[in-house]
């Protein structure tokens, strides 16, 4: 299909992209960009351990991904995942911590939903000044963040410190509330087929679904879409609260699959590399969730290339940030690039259009 | 009124000859206009007759493909605004150019700062000295966020000033005035053209034509159909040329064959841009199998009766029944559930530019090409390919909506539309834009669903359109009707003269 010739073009325009621009500041850090790239990207996937350990930290970036990546297909523009993401762990840790030795099974549900009602209420008070006073959602979405990571501050300088340690850090969540390991011998755990389960439920309901449909509509054509009859401020709504559901669901998942507590830094920025994560999957849930497994890779190659080339494991970061800038420079060379041409034929209209309005 | 002097001095500008193509249409075909220092020049004509298109060449937003342009008898070539504004030419668009969180002084000066150093004084200077020479009242220090649109407009004319325009083109400067500021802005006009500026008026209102301009020139699809003294000729005349002499006998068209009334509205108002009064006490009814025309100069009010007609504009009062269903006040999915089609003046406010053919033809009925909220892909599909052939529609089923041409966007909306059988159709302008073989499809489509018995509202600035297709007519005027006329019946000069707003007592 030439859709996904497109898309193989479009991705590996940006790594070479990005591969040329950063090539110079590794060889300023006094490595040879192929190895460094070699140790970044492939090295990790060399042995089983960090083959595993790439999944394990490609987790909450799957589900901040996919929250980021459906809120924006609705033209929502949620900036606050990392926002969700700490309320829905301080909603998954408080249930874990009074869970006691309850059922696992009656247990993780819990601290999952809890998560997701966390997140999306996190979420509310944005998509409600958007839908009924026409708020811009980047600022308060956005702000909403620190005040999140205050609140979990506040939380473990006070009520929750640990009692035994005296560390601004929550207790261990009870056994009942962790996460099941997948794989013996790693750290790979439950959050992951839960991200890749609703990965998959997202990409069905917005493929095929009439729900789907919808959001495609107001995220592309807020009028056409409101002229058919379709209630664009509901729509926004439920988005906005699904994808703050998503992204909560990843801070319960981080809680009970990896830190066992609440801790201040849980989250190392894992709601704006959602974003990242976003559009470099072009908001399309398969190449979404392939993006997040690419940020992973460079996550850990960016640990152990520290280690092996001596180069600052800063790197990572300075290649994931480059990572977004060319793709949305990439995306939008070749947007316009291709809407040029049907831009001439449709000069008339244009300009009919500048003389009606 | 004219402040020429005796002698025919020489022209400011002048454009000789000018041709634009773009693609199949002829924007412009030779057009030849002179503007002489001192006066207000009106240009007039219906949307798409090229004014706009020829306004841009003058302030190099466009390149002609023919013809010349000359200031003050020398040929000059304007490839860029920057041009423009060096030959002294300056353009007050609908949409301002202005920064908001800026200073109204910032603004003026910006663009053409003329070295490092910011000459804020002179251009504080120049608005103290405008505000008493032209009333150009503007406080210089306030911020444009906080201006009204008015004032916003006198600061987009300061601007022209303080770059030393004499020619200053204002592209329909009335249509988001008040009453208020129209007045003010008329004064302002005034003492401008005293000054010795040429003044370029585009408007589509013909009363503010008749008190204003001292020349005006009518364009009708590209060419100059007349360009006279605006003492030599009345507003109904105006009205006339604008909307030409038939070109060609209308198509054949059976004799209307009126079943009961399908569609009734009554006393119907609303309120249109800046909550002004739009739609005004509004009453008429439209029968099965009967096309009702709703003529007018465009910014009458059809704009917003075609919006609350199709559900999305709220009336402030009046009811609109469709088939005996109550539908004023209601939102698009009730009024297309009522029976009521709808094909708006843009079509692009109708489809979704960045979805597909096929999708884009189901978005008003999900319900019924889906499964427990699950999309049936296939049929949608299928139906897709049915409509494709039937309206003969030059794309595939995935083919996204904004690669089409403007024709085949318009069929892909009419089969939506009419594939449902509609009792009552609410079109406007449905052929605006369209080359002859599209224009004449959409026509014999409309007219067969008129003998299938549809109620159909038929709104449009094209007045042959209208006298072909139409039934019955009506004649809006400020947001009223100012008259109804049998189609069979009608004559040129009376709709002139009623769409100029010479009401007739019904």
């Amino acid at each position: 299909m030439t859709r996904w010739r497109r898309r193989a073009t479009t991705a590996g325009l940006i790594l070479l992209g990005t591969f040329v621009i950063t090539a110079p500041f590794i060889m300023l850090a006094g490595a040879n960009p192929f190895a460094a790239y070699g140790e970044f990207l492939i090295s990790p996937l060399t042995s089983r351990y960090s083959a595993l350990e790439v999944l394990v930290s490609s987790i909450p970036l799957i589900l901040t991904g996919v929250s980021v990546a459906l809120a924006f297909r609705a033209g929502y523009w949620n900036i606050g995942a990392e926002g969700q993401l700490l309320m829905g762990a301080v909603a998954g840790a408080g249930i874990g911590m009074i869970a006691g030795d309850q059922s696992r099974f009656l247990v993780i549900p819990v601290v999952i939903l809890a998560g997701a009602a966390a997140g999306a209420l996190w979420a509310l008070a944005p998509a409600l000044l958007r839908v009924k006073l026409g708020v811009d959602e980047v600022v308060t979405t956005m702000l909403l963040n620190p005040v999140a990571l205050l609140i979990v501050t506040a939380l473990l300088n006070g009520p929750w410190k640990n009692p035994e340690t005296g560390f601004p850090e929550s207790e261990r969540i009870a056994e009942s509330a962790q996460f099941p390991i997948l794989v013996p011998r790693s750290r790979l755990h439950l959050g992951f087929l839960i991200g890749l389960a609703i990965a998959g439920i997202v990409w069905f309901v917005l493929s095929r679904t009439v729900a789907g449909l919808r959001i495609r509509a107001i995220g592309t054509g807020p009028k056409a879409a409101q002229f058919a009859g379709i209630n664009v401020g509901r729509t926004l709504l439920t988005v906005a609260l699904t994808s703050g559901a998503i992204a909560g669901i990843a801070g319960a998942s981080e809680v009970s699959g990896i830190q066992f507590r609440l801790t201040s830094g849980l989250s190392s920025g894992f709601g704006y590399t959602g974003i990242v994560v976003a559009t470099l999957g072009v908001l399309a849930m398969p190449t979404v969730v392939l993006a997040a497994l690419l940020l992973g890779d460079l996550n850990v190659g960016a640990g152990s290339a520290g280690r092996v080339l001596g180069v600052p494991s800063q790197l990572g970061d300075v290649i994931q940030a480059t990572v977004l800038l060319v793709t949305v420079g990439v995306l939008a060379y070749r947007r316009y690039h291709v809407r040029t041409g049907a831009q001439e034929v449709s000069e008339v209209e244009a300009i009919e259009a500048v003389d009606t309005s | 009124m004219a402040a020429t002097g005796d002698a025919p001095a020489t022209p400011i500008v002048e454009l000789r000859s000018i041709s634009k193509r773009f693609g199949d249409v002829l924007a412009n075909d030779q057009v030849d206009l002179s503007l002489l220092a001192g006066e207000v020049h009106g240009v007039l004509g219906e949307n798409g007759a090229g004014k706009t298109t020829l306004m841009r060449i003058l302030y190099g937003l466009s390149i002609p493909d023919d013809g010349e342009i000359c200031v003050d008898g020398q040929p000059v070539h304007i490839a860029s605004p920057k041009d423009a504004i060096n030959a002294g030419i300056g353009m007050v668009t609908q949409h301002f150019a202005l920064v908001k969180t800026m200073t109204v002084t910032e603004n003026i000066i910006l663009g053409r700062t003329g070295g490092a150093i910011l000459d804020l004084d002179r251009a504080r200077d120049l608005v103290q000295e405008s505000a008493d020479r032209f009333g150009l009242h503007v406080d210089p220090d306030r911020l444009l966020a906080d201006l009204s649109v008015g004032e916003q407009q006198r600061v987009e004319i300061l601007k022209a000033l303080y770059r030393e325009c004499r020619v200053l083109i204002l592209d329909e400067p009335t249509a988001v005035l008040t009453p208020q500021e129209i007045r003010a802005l008329f004064s302002t006009l005034d003492r401008l053209r005293a000054s010795g500026m040429a003044i370029v008026f585009i408007s589509h209102k013909l009363p503010e034509v008749m008190e204003l301009t001292d020349r005006v020139t009518v364009l009708r699809r590209g060419r100059v159909v007349h360009s006279v003294e605006t003492e030599e000729v009345d507003a109904a005349g105006l009205a006339s040329w604008m909307v030409g002499r038939p070109g060609e006998p209308p198509e054949s068209k059976t004799h209307a064959k009126p079943g009961a009334t399908v569609l009734e509205v009554s006393n119907l108002s609303a309120l249109g841009r800046l909550e002004l009064p739009a739609v005004s006490d509004v009453t008429f009814a439209v029968a099965a199998g009967e096309i009702l025309g709703v003529a007018g100069v465009s910014g009458n009010g059809q704009t917003e009766l075609a919006e609350v007609l199709s559900g999305m504009r709220k009336p402030t009062a009046g009811s609109i029944r469709a088939g005996g269903v109550e539908i004023a006040g209601e939102g698009p999915s009730r009024v297309v559930a009522a029976g009521v089609g709808r094909i708006p003046e843009d079509r692009h406010e109708a489809l979704v530019g960045d979805m597909s053919v096929a999708y884009n033809l189901v978005l008003e009925h999900l319900e019924e090409v889906s499964r427990r909220g699950i999309l049936d892909r296939s049929r949608i599909r299928e139906s897709a390919l049915a409509l494709i052939d039937r309206f003969s529609i030059k794309a595939a089923p995935d083919d996204l909506i904004w690669t089409l041409s403007g024709g085949n966007i318009q069929k892909v909306l009419l089969a939506r539309v009419l594939v449902r059988e509609p009792q009552v159709l609410v079109v406007s302008q449905p052929t605006r834009g369209l080359d002859i073989g599209a224009t004449r499809y959409v026509r014999s489509e409309l007219l067969a669903m008129r003998t299938k018995g549809a109620a159909i509202v038929l709104i449009s600035e094209d007045l042959d359109e209208l006298l072909e297709l139409s039934d019955r007519l009506i004649v809006f005027y400020e947001g009223r009707i100012a008259g109804r006329v049998d189609a069979a019946k009608a004559d040129r000069d009376r709709l002139g003269s009623l769409m100029a707003g010479h009401t007739e007592v019904a």
